[in-house]
């Protein structure tokens, strides 16, 4: 048999062999286009070589005995010889030098020297192929060529899909499906995800933009903009410290002169401010030309400011007795001195306001030198940007201090308001008091710096990881030792974590401590949980129900409680039952063996006439007996028993035509002697039943299970109730629900290449190998 | 661009302190450049960050996960949720599912496992709320030698608080005969009715008299529909309908001559039994009668439901109780309880016992499961009327006594949890349904007992609200109507529902030939066609039978055939991969050539 079988295995493989390599064929030809237009050329030259071998013979006959001649003597040149008639005779053709020799294949490759190597492999392929004598295949028919090559495509194809499976069973899966699939992330949103799509339309919108973007104002994550964070880095802590020094007192100086102001408004004496602006006049008048001399930018600034008061009393009536007062008291002037006099001082005023040189109205005046007082900057109103950097609140070019620093800096801005609030309201003080007062406000400050960092430092360290990382850094930042501020700093910062580490010591033991005493609670086991089951019943009994007495419930024994509320101890009931039963109305007595004669002859005297168990077993034997299947016998009389009296079919016919039809199952009262169960089935509920297996599953009780717990809210919780109730697909109204996109799901993005392609191609080397011999004999 | 913007949504929440804020004018250039190139591609670029923040947010919480905390960080004395006791849960199992899950694999294995986790989630969650029923039944404590039993009503009376006193007390009605009552599903209305025609709907914890009629007639039961608007009365000719004012709404021709009614509430099916032996059920909902079932056992003047199960049972003389149900014209199980006739039997809530007493004196206790008898006991009067509590209490009247029993189907219980002494011989009695109340209806009126423990105390407020509003109960009358359960699904097992239907194929099929009339799958026998030109001689109609008799033949050979051809093959192979294994095993094998 193994003999036999080996001839037939080898033939197989050979056709298996040349099958696979015309499928080879193909599949390079698809594969590898170069290669193919390298095979073909060399199909061409192979073809045609073998063309001109078979007619050159003789040729070559002739130039062997050439050959010979020239072995004796010296090499003579050879002489061109005119051996075919044709090159000779046609006018079209045209003779080549070295006509008469064989040209090579590789000869063809004398232009490709630059890459040697590669020549000289080519050059070795060429030969092989040369001494391939071997007929070429016929080209696949085009059938068989659709055939491999959609069996390719099918391997392509099935490999590309089956990157999907995945995502398709993970989906099939799926209790619920949210669509769209991918969702933007819940939770507020980054500008520039808001943003990014739209665009600047409306002429408002783009000047708010462009006035954005020539700030540099960040738009996310706006802590500093650019400008600001330069301002910060030009400044260092101690002129920053100046500087805020600088800012305190000028407040405080504010304030104060605010109040004095205030005060001398409120007095009501007409010569006072009469002479006060006398006063003011002069010296304004006096400070002007010394302004002249010292600093003729500054005059001429105020010079221009007085021009466009006189430019505005030009302008306006103001003094001019043409106002409602005015013309009352020129009315009156005939008559009265005093309002002659207020009216020509009033022309007079407006003389003096038009004169080229002019000397400001009392009020206006205070209004003016009122900011003067002060640097710009203080009276600004702090920009809304941020409120959580002091520093944008003056706008200083401020260095960066650090976080610390910059709350030192918040909480004097802070009181602020509070202070100037309270000066308005007392009464004006003297020099004295008000020097004290900062000076107390300075102090406060200092404790407030001491006290009042805390929290926010502990924010800061939350670990004690953290705050050795802090310590090294500030060991760093001592060592180096550039400025006394930062040495002062850290040392502030070691006391403070000197201050803290033991009040994070203790909490930690007071958390270890809760926890010891929670773990006495803790339940591990089955009975912990019974007992803590009693414990909640104990509970339920106390009148305090709350979960702290679960721990002392736990503490005092449990089995006392549950043993209580079960059923009537028989042994009790027994001992009670010796004494003497107070029952007041009629007793109840248990049946008992004994008594059981005495019943039974009451009970036969009571119905002597209808005995009713016979009747019920005889009710239920015939039952019984109704529903059993019944023989059907089919035997008719044949010969011989046609006729006559008392003849009976034989036996033996009779046990053959005698259908017995299947026993049916065991009655459910089989073993009820006083019980009749209907065994019939229900069929107005079989209507309502499943009566097929749904798809997956195999077994009845399988899909009962899956049945049997319900889904009403009657009885499961609301919760439960909606997650059994959810729908299988969600979508989202008014989202475009897209195909699912490649990208996102599948994550490779660079598969290598499929396997059974690569196989192929092996294949097909293979047949390219494979010795000539083969296929002839096939063929 | 694309890059900055993955790093810029690649910063976790924690990571965001340590690094440097990025700043936008670091991207403003670029973006520029993007917006001026291709504004189109904005819309792409957004979905595709995204898509990118959706993927990262994913591994995210991967790595959230396989995360280890350290070690310093404050640990959750008690993680995870609070165990719940066992017992508790046990309370609402559903169904057992070892058994089921092994060797399932698959897409099945899949659903079953989920199904289970979802139910036991339910399971766990239902026991979790639980804790809110936290009420407690009462009971009854004596002193140290004094029974309960021996307690009167009096002194219970002026023992509890006032409004529980107020529960205990007398109707004398001594002129209309015994009474018959039944209280309200939600236990807030009572219903008397009198012998001599007498009823009256009574509000009975506040004793507000609703209305109060006198049929002229005399009356043998009466009972609520399915709620406090309406009420059935079966007088002496035939079942009346009135509604709460007394106003007669229905008189229902087809059942006449009723003794006892049963209100079905979860199928608004009115059951009645008639002493001329029929047992007719009413559907209230439509007005129709269900169906109407001959028991020929006789007059049935016992009758109770089965709260569990819908079925009804009926007491006979001959000291058999037969359970009922509207689908089928025999009775479900007929069980012989007593040698006398049965005087009374009532079924407890769970529908697992029954409790009879019959004129032999004795009172049994039936497991409804087996149909087996737990308990006998022997009473030397015989209980006349039964009734048993939400809570387990049964009671039963003997002559003017009424006892009051804890736990009979525990154990053989020896005396009484309470006794009292009416004025007339019991007709009627009831619990009120949440209530620790036993109405007792006699010769001369109506009393009302206390008896601690008898009622549920945690009602549930979806299903019967004891203090609905009218807005709340006109809601549930629709809700339950549209809940209503079809007379179908009443049997024996109320979960046959959830079966599957085992049926053999062949009584199936006996069903579609009895609905159809003919056999579908009935195989046709051959008939020859009739043709023409003396081609239908008798021989040649023989030949084309025969012709098709052999077709069919050749089938059958055929096919078995090929069933050997393959069955030898196989066998073949078998033997032949054997006698491989054989000759491999041979150690000489190796000097074969």
């Amino acid at each position: 048999m193994a003999k036999m079988a080996k001839p037939r295995k080898a033939k197989r493989t050979k056709s298996a062999a040349k099958k696979l390599s015309k499928r080879a064929a193909v599949v390079s030809a698809m594969e590898e286009e170069e290669e193919e237009e390298l095979t073909l050329g060399d199909e061409n030259i192979i073809s045609a070589s073998e063309d001109e071998g078979a007619s050159d013979d003789e040729r070559k006959h002739i130039k062997l005995l050439e050959a010979i001649s020239c072995l004796g003597g010296k090499k003579r040149k050879k002489l061109t010889e005119r051996s075919e008639a044709s090159t000779q005779v046609s006018e079209f053709s045209v003779n080549a030098e070295g006509e008469g020799e064989k040209v090579k294949l590789s000869d063809l490759l004398g232009k490709m020297e630059k890459t040697p190597k590669n020549l000289n492999k080519t050059k070795k392929q060429l030969k092989d192929l040369e001494k391939k004598s071997d007929t070429l295949e016929l080209p696949l028919s085009r059938q068989e060529k659709e055939k491999i090559q959609r069996e390719v495509a099918y391997v392509k194809t099935s490999t590309e899909v089956s990157r999907w499976e995945s995502v398709v069973t993970q989906n099939r899966n799926a209790e619920q499906l949210v669509f769209p699939l991918i969702q933007e992330p819940s939770g507020p949103k980054r500008i520039e995800q808001v943003v990014s799509g739209w665009k600047a339309q409306t002429p408002l919108e783009q000047e708010i933009f462009s006035l954005l973007h020539c700030n540099l104002q960040p738009t996310h994550d706006p802590v500093l903009t650019p400008v600001e964070e330069a301002s910060l880095k030009a400044m260092s802590l101690e002129e920053a410290k100046i500087r805020r020094a600088e800012l305190q007192k000028a407040r405080a100086l504010q304030s104060y002169y605010e109040a004095k102001a205030k005060r001398e408004r409120k007095i009501k004496s007409k010569k006072y401010h009469k002479v006060q602006s006398k006063a003011k006049r002069k010296e304004f008048l006096k400070k002007f030309e010394d302004l002249c001399k010292t600093d003729p930018q500054a005059a001429l600034e105020e010079f221009k400011k007085m021009e466009l008061l006189r430019m505005e009393e030009r302008m306006s009536l103001k003094h001019q007795n043409s106002g409602k007062w005015a013309k009352s008291k020129v009315i009156m002037g005939k008559y009265d001195l005093v309002a002659r006099k207020a009216m020509q001082e009033q022309l007079e005023m407006n003389k003096d306001l038009t004169q080229k040189l002019v000397v400001p109205s009392e009020d206006e005046e205070q209004e003016q030198e009122e900011p003067k007082a002060l640097p710009d900057f203080v009276n600004d109103p702090e920009p809304v940007g941020d409120p959580a950097n002091p520093w944008m609140r003056g706008q200083l070019s401020a260095e960066a201090l650090g976080p610390e620093v910059s709350h030192e800096v918040e909480r004097p801005t802070e009181q602020f308001p509070e202070r100037k609030e309270e000066e308005e309201e007392e009464e004006p003080e003297n020099e004295e008091e008000a020097l004290l007062r900062e000076f107390e406000q300075k102090r406060r400050l200092r404790q407030s710096e001491d006290k009042g960092f805390e929290p926010v430092v502990s924010e800061e360290q939350e670990d004690p990881v953290d705050e050795a990382e802090n310590r090294e850094a500030e060991e760093e930042l001592s060592e180096k030792g550039e400025k006394d501020d930062e040495d002062g700093l850290a040392e502030f910062k070691n006391l403070f974590n000197r201050l803290v580490e033991p009040v994070i010591l203790e909490t930690g033991e007071e958390q270890g401590d809760e926890g010891l005493e929670e773990g006495l609670v803790r339940i591990h086991s089955l009975d912990d949980t019974e007992l803590l089951a009693n414990d909640h019943e104990a509970s339920l009994v106390e009148p305090v129900p709350s979960d702290t007495s679960n721990m002392e419930a736990s503490a005092c024994p449990p089995s006392k409680n549950s043993k209580k509320v079960k059923v009537i101890d028989p042994s009790e009931v027994l001992t009670k039952q010796a004494k003497v039963i107070k029952v007041p109305h009629a007793p109840m007595m248990v049946e008992d063996e004994e008594d059981l004669d005495e019943q039974t002859t009451i009970i036969k005297e009571a119905f002597a006439g209808d005995d009713v168990v016979s009747d019920f077993l005889k009710d239920k034997r015939k039952l019984e007996e109704d529903s059993m299947p019944k023989v059907v016998d089919l035997t008719l009389p044949g010969w011989g028993e046609w006729g006559g009296v008392g003849l009976k079919p034989s036996r033996f016919k009779r046990r053959k035509f005698r259908i017995k039809p299947a026993p049916l199952p065991p009655r459910k009262d089989q073993k009820l002697p006083a019980v009749i169960i209907s065994e019939k089935r229900n069929a107005a509920l079989a209507a309502h039943q499943v009566c097929q297996l749904p798809f997956p599953f195999t077994k009845p009780e399988q899909f009962e299970r899956t049945i049997c717990s319900p889904v009403g809210n009657t009885w499961n919780t609301h919760n439960v109730m909606r997650k059994l109730t959810a729908p299988k697909v969600v979508t989202q109204m008014g989202a475009i629900i897209e195909p699912i996109a490649k990208d996102d799901f599948i994550k490779d993005k660079n598969p290598s290449k499929p396997q059974p392609n690569l196989q192929l191609t092996k294949d097909s080397s293979l047949a390219k190998t494979a010795p000539p011999g083969h296929k002839r004999r096939k063929k | 661009m694309a890059a900055a913007e993955e790093t810029a949504f690649g910063r976790t929440h924690v990571e965001e302190k340590k690094k440097i804020p990025r700043r936008y004018w670091a991207t403003t250039a670029e973006q520029k450049d993007g917006e001026g190139k291709n504004g189109a591609l904005q819309k792409e670029d957004s979905t595709k960050k995204i898509r990118e923040a959706w993927w990262k947010k994913k591994l995210e919480k991967k790595k959230k996960k396989k995360a280890k905390k350290s070690v310093l960080e404050k640990k959750d004395p008690f993680p995870g949720q609070a165990p719940i006791p066992v017992e508790r849960v046990k309370k609402f199992v559903r169904g057992d599912v070892d058994k089921v899950t092994s060797g399932v694999q698959g897409k099945l294995k899949k659903i079953l496992k989920r199904s289970q986790a979802v139910s036991t989630l339910a399971q766990e969650q239902a026991a979790r709320h639980d804790l809110l029923l936290p009420e407690d039944a009462g009971f009854l404590e004596g002193d140290e030698d004094e029974d309960t039993c021996t307690i009167a009503q009096d002194d219970i009376a002026d023992a509890v608080d006032i409004t529980s006193g107020a529960k205990y007390f007398n109707l004398n009605l001594s002129q209309f005969g015994p009474y018959r009552l039944d209280y309200s599903r939600a236990g807030r209305h009572l219903l008397l009715g009198g012998r001599r025609g007498h009823v009256s709907c009574i509000e009975w914890q506040s004793k507000a008299l609703i209305s109060e009629i006198n049929v002229m007639e005399a009356v043998n039961d009466v009972k609520w529909l399915h709620n406090e608007a309406m009420f059935a009365v079966a007088q002496k000719k035939w079942l009346y309908v009135y509604d709460s004012k007394g106003v007669e709404l229905h008189c229902i021709r087809k059942f006449n001559d009723v003794l006892r009614m049963e209100f079905l509430p979860y199928h608004f099916l009115l059951a009645t039994a008639s002493s001329s032996g029929f047992l007719q059920y009413l559907d209230v909902s439509v007005g129709k009668e269900v169906t109407a079932i001959g028991t020929k056992m006789g007059r049935l003047g016992v009758m109770t439901q089965n709260p569990h199960n819908a079925v009804i049972h009926l007491g006979h003389p001959n000291g058999t109780v037969s359970l009922w149900s509207p689908n089928q014209k025999e009775a479900l199980v007929k069980m012989l309880c007593h040698r006398g006739a049965v005087r009374s039997l009532t079924v407890d809530k769970t529908g697992m016992y029954m409790v009879t007493s019959g004129l032999d004196r004795k009172l049994k206790v039936y497991d409804l499961r087996a149909f087996k008898p737990l308990q006998s006991y022997f009473l030397p009067a015989g209980a006349a009327c039964l009734s048993l509590s939400q809570r387990g209490l049964l009671c039963a009247s003997m002559g003017d006594v009424v006892q009051v029993y804890r736990d009979v189907w525990g154990t053989s219980v020896k005396k009484p949890y309470m006794a009292h002494r009416v004025r007339g011989a019991v007709a009627g009695l009831a619990f009120c349904p949440f209530e620790d109340v036993l109405g007792v209806g006699h010769a001369e009126g109506f009393t009302s007992m206390i008896v601690p423990g008898a009622g549920e105390a945690n009602f549930d407020g979806m299903a019967l609200n004891p203090y609905a509003s009218l807005r709340q109960r006109q809601e549930w009358e629709v809700k339950t109507l549209l809940e209503k359960v079809q007379p179908d699904l009443i049997g024996l097992d109320p979960s046959m529902l959830g079966t599957v239907d085992r049926a053999t194929w062949q009584q199936k099929h006996q069903e579609r030939v009895q609905a159809l009339g003919f056999d579908p799958l009935a195989h046709e026998k051959f008939k020859p066609r009739r043709r023409k030109k003396g081609r239908s001689s008798s021989g040649a109609v023989e030949k084309r039978k025969r012709k098709v008799a052999h077709e069919d033949q050749r089938d059958v050979i055929r096919h078995t055939v090929a069933a050997n051809l393959s069955k030898e093959q196989e066998r073949k192979k078998r033997s032949k991969a054997k006698l491989k294994a054989g000759v491999e095993r041979c150690a000489l094998k190796r000097f074969q050539k």
